[in-house]
């Protein structure tokens, strides 16, 4: 047994941490040299990091989705299993820690003579095969990221809170209705768990900033989460809303979903209304291109995208995500389901690549896959506009003075007022709502 | 701006929203590229540049295909190394190896080359070791080399500078009548698609023009200049550009060992008897990151990458040997081995490097040693004694 342990380099120039994106082996697992072992991620890149010992591995020394110091140990690997006894049961976890190895052991070891040693290059490896590099050798940094792995925050360690009605008597009810606390947020030191007075006024002790009450759980900002409010700061203060509004008749639509569904063209793809959506905007913004555009503040000059790169916001497991359909004003509607399809597919497995959710030019949100009527979104940053889809409801609508069951939906329509006046912003916004009412404009205008 | 040359309405419209680049008309000529193997191996002969493979026989072949072979597997190794903290730094050819190989096999002995940062393929054939090259990037050696032993000049970090080295030297080199003979020389200067931008390299180039310098100008289009693409550099195919200096242009297919080994070799002849420089553009493709410090998946589409593994440098010469009974399966497999055994000894070389002596910097600094430095050397000397004196 000869442990050798891994420590994070420097993998830009000048860098201090990363952070592990996900392991590509597990404790127990036999690697060779040069085998990718783990995906770290740099304030520059995220990269794959081939082992430089081959030999067992046996501890990793931090999660997927911790940030390590540049330096300290990520990886054990036994670089002589099967050298000691008792080797080869599952390592203790708990084991004594691995005394921290001088700079010069970082080497891994070399035979003094020119025969090959096990682990090296045609050496014998564990597992009675030979540690051989297929082909040219190791895997390169490849252009494809993993999917990130969320880990769940952990779990509060203060003691659980008893939810449901609190006890507590009377004039201590009263004292913290007075001074706005929650009885419930507060463990009750009483007897039988009652909440006293003491309890209340401790609750009320301001609490210092950083320190959490009772039941708070602190995650940190990070990934998507950071960018993603990055982004809507930016966005928010940046382009001045406006947001506007209309409850339309989406029956026809709705037919007209049902009659896609059995065409042979539409067999291996998801045809819903949000492709119809999708198809309407795409037509509007062909009608008014002015809606498919940006402010360049720097250059003073309002940029007219030649294509439009549909953006859909997804959320994902790693958070909101807007990958979008590069020239999708290009396809034809069998072609813009199937983008659609692969696109929300890519984004629920986690394997959206930044190249993906670069270069929108508008984009589509849809809220009524949460049952939700509308909103006020807010635009993706470097964009004119942005469609808010909600959900298609059965509503009283009244048709010929009669009053019916009809499908009926709220489009919501965010555009940047710098740009995009009131006027030609609600013609967009009618013209979608025209021709999911009737399907026949889709064909006119197209 | 005067009134009178003020743009009319249209045209002021114009350069508000200048038109996407795909929609500019195309330029002064149908661009032709020089192929001489495709990406599925088959040869293909060429009225100009066959004569200039005239001596390649099986034997030449073979020897290119383990020439790209080691070479990517050196890349690949010195990656890894710098993954695992061995190397500050490390670019890599990947994707590039025919464009180095070819030109680096068309040089002679007396041809010196002036490299960027990225040519491993073209040490390789200059006789450089790559463990020379590994100490620049591991921080042990400012040079690592002796530029003069190999006509293999230092790496050079500024992009394009090395251009003018080269012309200047050229010019050198003309001014020593040691050019118009058979037995004349040429330098050749390396530079990638985005240096193309850079004021050295014009003015490179109008130097070369003028006096009829022997230089060949090789820019690896490799289509990324770390993140920006090659619509921000020109309008124009690059080795277009040289018609107005005043030099021809030729593009080669930089993924075609043979083409580009034949089209080096020309503008080299044509340098070495005094035709004057040519500007050389292997159309290429940066399979990798700039350098391991670049994660190029923030910025480019993994389309575009698949495509051009199709066009890979070494699949096609093996295609080649391959159908052509020109090499057996003994062959590749030695060839294979023979670079696992290469890339364990850049390995272990790399490993035991040992570190410079901290007396080192003094060395190199004049060709012959100032006063100053010498008393330089000397406290420098005195201080370090200081240390041994309290350790011991």
């Amino acid at each position: 047994m000869e442990l050798r342990e891994f420590k994070l380099p420097d993998l830009g120039e000048g860098l201090t941490e990363g952070e592990i994106l996900g392991w590509l082996v597990a404790e127990g697992d036999t690697i060779t040299l040069n085998q990718p072992i783990v995906e770290v991620e740099t304030a520059k890149a995220a990269v794959e990091v081939p082992s430089p010992y081959a030999g067992r591995v046996v501890k990793l020394h931090h999660d997927a989705g911790s940030t390590v110091d540049v330096g300290s140990p990520i990886i054990t690997v036994d670089t002589a299993p099967g050298d000691a006894p008792g080797d080869g049961m599952v390592p203790d976890a708990d084991a004594p820690p691995v005394p921290s190895p001088s700079p010069a052991d970082l080497v891994p070891t070399l035979p003094d003579t020119q025969e090959v040693g096990a682990g090296l290059i045609g050496g014998a490896a564990p597992g009675g095969r030979t540690a051989v590099l297929v082909g040219y050798g190791p895997r390169t940094t490849t252009a494809v990221r993993r999917a990130r792995k969320q880990s769940a925050p952990a779990a509060p360690e203060a003691p659980a809170v008893a939810r449901g009605k609190a006890l507590a008597k009377p004039p201590v009810r009263k004292l913290a209705r007075d001074l706005g606390i929650d009885l419930t947020s507060i463990a009750g030191s009483g007897e039988g768990g009652t909440v006293t007075r003491a309890d209340v006024q401790a609750a009320r002790t301001p609490a210092a900033q950083g320190v959490p009450r009772s039941g708070d759980v602190r995650v940190p900002i990070r990934g998507v989460r950071k960018l993603t409010a990055q982004n809507m700061v930016a966005s928010a203060f940046t382009a001045p809303h406006v947001t506007e509004f209309l409850t339309c008749d989406v029956t026809a639509t709705s037919e007209l979903v049902g009659r896609l569904r059995t065409l042979p063209e539409f067999a291996d793809v998801k045809v819903t209304p949000l492709l119809l959506v999708a198809k309407a905007l795409l037509v509007a913004c062909r009608r008014h291109p002015e809606l498919n555009a940006s402010w360049d503040e720097a250059a003073q000059e309002i940029v007219l995208h030649g294509a439009v790169n549909l953006g859909i916001a997804a959320a994902t497991p790693r958070g909101l995500l807007v990958p979008n359909v590069k020239d999708a004003g290009s396809l034809g509607l069998p072609g813009l389901a199937a983008a659609l399809t692969a696109l929300t597919q890519t984004a629920r497995e986690g394997r959206t690549a930044p190249a993906d959710m670069a270069g929108g030019t508008i984009t589509i949100t849809n809220v009524g896959v949460f049952g939700v009527d509308t909103g006020t979104p807010i635009l993706n940053p470097g964009e004119a506009a942005i469609l808010c889809v909600g959900v298609i409801r059965p509503t009283p609508w009244v048709v010929d003075g009669q009053i019916v069951v009809r499908d009926v939906t709220t489009l919501g329509l965010s555009f940047d007022h710098r740009l995009v006046d009131g006027q030609l912003g609600s013609q967009f916004l009618a013209d979608i709502g025209a021709m999911l009412s009737d399907p026949a404009r889709l064909l006119a205008w197209s | 701006m005067t009134p009178k040359s003020a743009p009319p309405r249209a045209a002021a419209r114009e350069a508000a929203f200048p038109p996407d680049v795909a929609d500019i008309p195309p330029v002064l000529d149908e661009v032709e590229l020089v192929q001489l193997l495709t990406p599925e191996g088959e040869r293909v002969p060429h009225p100009v540049y066959d004569r200039y493979l005239a001596d390649v026989d099986d034997e030449t072949l073979r020897s290119l295909y383990r020439d790209l072979v080691l070479v990517r597997r050196v890349d690949v190794e010195a990656t890894a190394l710098q993954r695992q903290g061995e190397l500050g730094i490390w670019a890599s050819l990947l994707g590039q190896e025919a464009a180095q190989v070819g030109s680096g096999r068309a040089l002679l002995p007396q041809d010196y080359a002036f490299p960027t940062y990225r040519e491993h393929g073209v040490a390789w054939c200059r006789g450089v070791d790559p463990l020379a090259l590994l100490g620049l990037f591991r921080g042990a050696t400012n040079g690592g080399w002796d530029p003069r032993e190999h006509g293999f000049h230092l790496y050079t970090i500024v992009i394009g500078s090395q251009t003018l080295h080269a012309t200047g030297y050229a010019m050198g080199i003309a001014m020593d009548g040691a050019v118009g003979d058979a037995d004349g020389a040429a330098t050749i200067a390396y530079f990638g698609d985005g240096a193309s931008s850079q004021g050295d390299v014009n003015e490179a180039f109008v130097w070369a023009a003028v006096y009829n310098a022997p230089v060949v100008f090789f820019c690896q289009n490799n289509q990324w200049a770390i993140s920006e693409p090659l619509e921000r550099q020109t309008r124009i195919p690059l080795y277009q550009r040289a018609r107005g200096f005043g030099f021809p242009g030729v593009r080669v297919d930089g993924n075609d060992v043979l083409a580009t080994l034949a089209v080096t070799r020309k503008a080299l002849t044509d340098a070495r008897t005094g035709q004057g420089p040519t500007l050389v553009e292997a159309f290429t493709y940066r399979m990798g990151a700039h350098t391991t410090s670049d994660d190029p998946t923030r910025y480019r589409l993994s389309s575009d990458l698949e495509a051009w593994k199709l066009k890979d440098p070494i699949e096609r010469v093996k295609a080649h040997l391959a159908r052509g009974g020109h090499a057996d399966a003994e062959f590749f497999a030695s060839v294979d081995a023979d670079a696992d055994v290469l890339a364990a000894r850049v390995r272990t070389g790399c490993l035991e490097m040992p570190d410079p002596g901290p007396l080192e910097i003094f060395e190199a600094v004049y060709a012959d040693p100032t006063v100053q430095i010498s008393q330089q050397r000397q406290g420098f000397s005195t201080y370090l004694d200081g240390f041994a004196e309290e350790s011991a």
